[in-house]
């Protein structure tokens, strides 16, 4: 009971600041509603059980990504903002439709799932992991089952590290 | 699933809503977002550890698209003083 609660807080206060985060006129308030959105997107990830993402989510979001926003930001340095000086309703009429369409869509699902008993898969057990807690879970199939992918990624940082640099340098 | 669809909606709607491409990089990041959500409510729902391995690939490159992509910004800006989508035509054919 109390879980559900903590839930339904936090899902309620992650879609107020994604609101706001798409709506605020001011670009360095929206980069600071995005970092409190990062901030309780990592509380409900300790809610479902995966405190080490969490730790991961508040490092890299928080920390890392939302810091290069604000530079990027300062750096930009808008003297008339963009949104001033056409009509802002061109693309909001197919927004709203294709969101009319979404929701409709979400509608009939949250109808049939609460008509439709609801079928719950047997737990499917992870085969074979020697260790327990969440950080060793994670830990084990990523340098076991997921090797390759892993390294994979950490290739795809170093070459998008370079590229940012090559971008972001004045002059070659 | 419901949380993870409106956070998803919100992050597409803001792209295609708003005309500063930093916002619209913010929404791109709201929308992965969404998809970690999903996928580590699947992981606590099977009780399995895999959804978690493949959100921590999807934050790694969440950070590189976005080291990437506000490289580009800078660049662009740099040439011309302008961070609304409508005047980016440099590829125009």
């Amino acid at each position: 009971m109390a879980q559900a609660i903590a839930f339904y807080t936090l899902a309620a206060l992650i879609l107020g600041f994604a609101i706001m985060v798409v709506t605020t006129r001011n670009t360095v308030h929206s980069v600071l509603f995005l970092v409190m959105n990062f901030l309780f997107v990592a509380a409900l990830y300790v809610l479902l059980g995966a405190q080490f993402l969490a730790v991961i989510q508040i490092l890299v979001y928080a920390g890392g990504i939302v810091v290069l926003y604000l530079f990027v930001v300062m750096l930009v340095n808008l003297k008339r903002p963009p949104e001033a000086h056409q009509d802002p309703h061109r693309m909001t009429r197919l927004g709203f439709g294709m969101a009319a369409a979404v929701l409709l869509e979400l509608v009939v699902i949250a109808a049939y799932g609460a008509t439709a008993p609801s079928a719950r898969p047997p737990v499917a057990v992870t085969a074979a992991i020697p260790v327990s807690g969440n950080t060793e879970q994670v830990g084990w199939l990523l340098y076991t089952n997921y090797l390759i992918p892993f390294e994979i990624a950490s290739m795809l940082l170093l070459v998008a590290m370079i590229g940012a640099i090559v971008l972001a340098k004045r002059e070659l | 699933m419901l949380l993870s669809a409106a956070l998803f909606m919100i992050g597409v709607f803001g792209v295609m809503v708003r005309r500063n491409i930093i916002i619209i990089f913010m929404s791109i990041e709201l929308i992965l977002n969404a998809v970690n959500i999903n996928l580590i409510a699947f992981s606590a729902q099977l009780q399995d550890a895999i959804g978690q391995v493949f959100a921590i690939f999807v934050i790694a490159v969440a950070a590189a698209e976005a080291a990437v992509g506000l490289g580009i910004i800078l660049a662009f800006y740099r040439n011309k003083e302008t961070v609304n989508i409508d005047e980016m035509n440099l590829m125009r054919w």
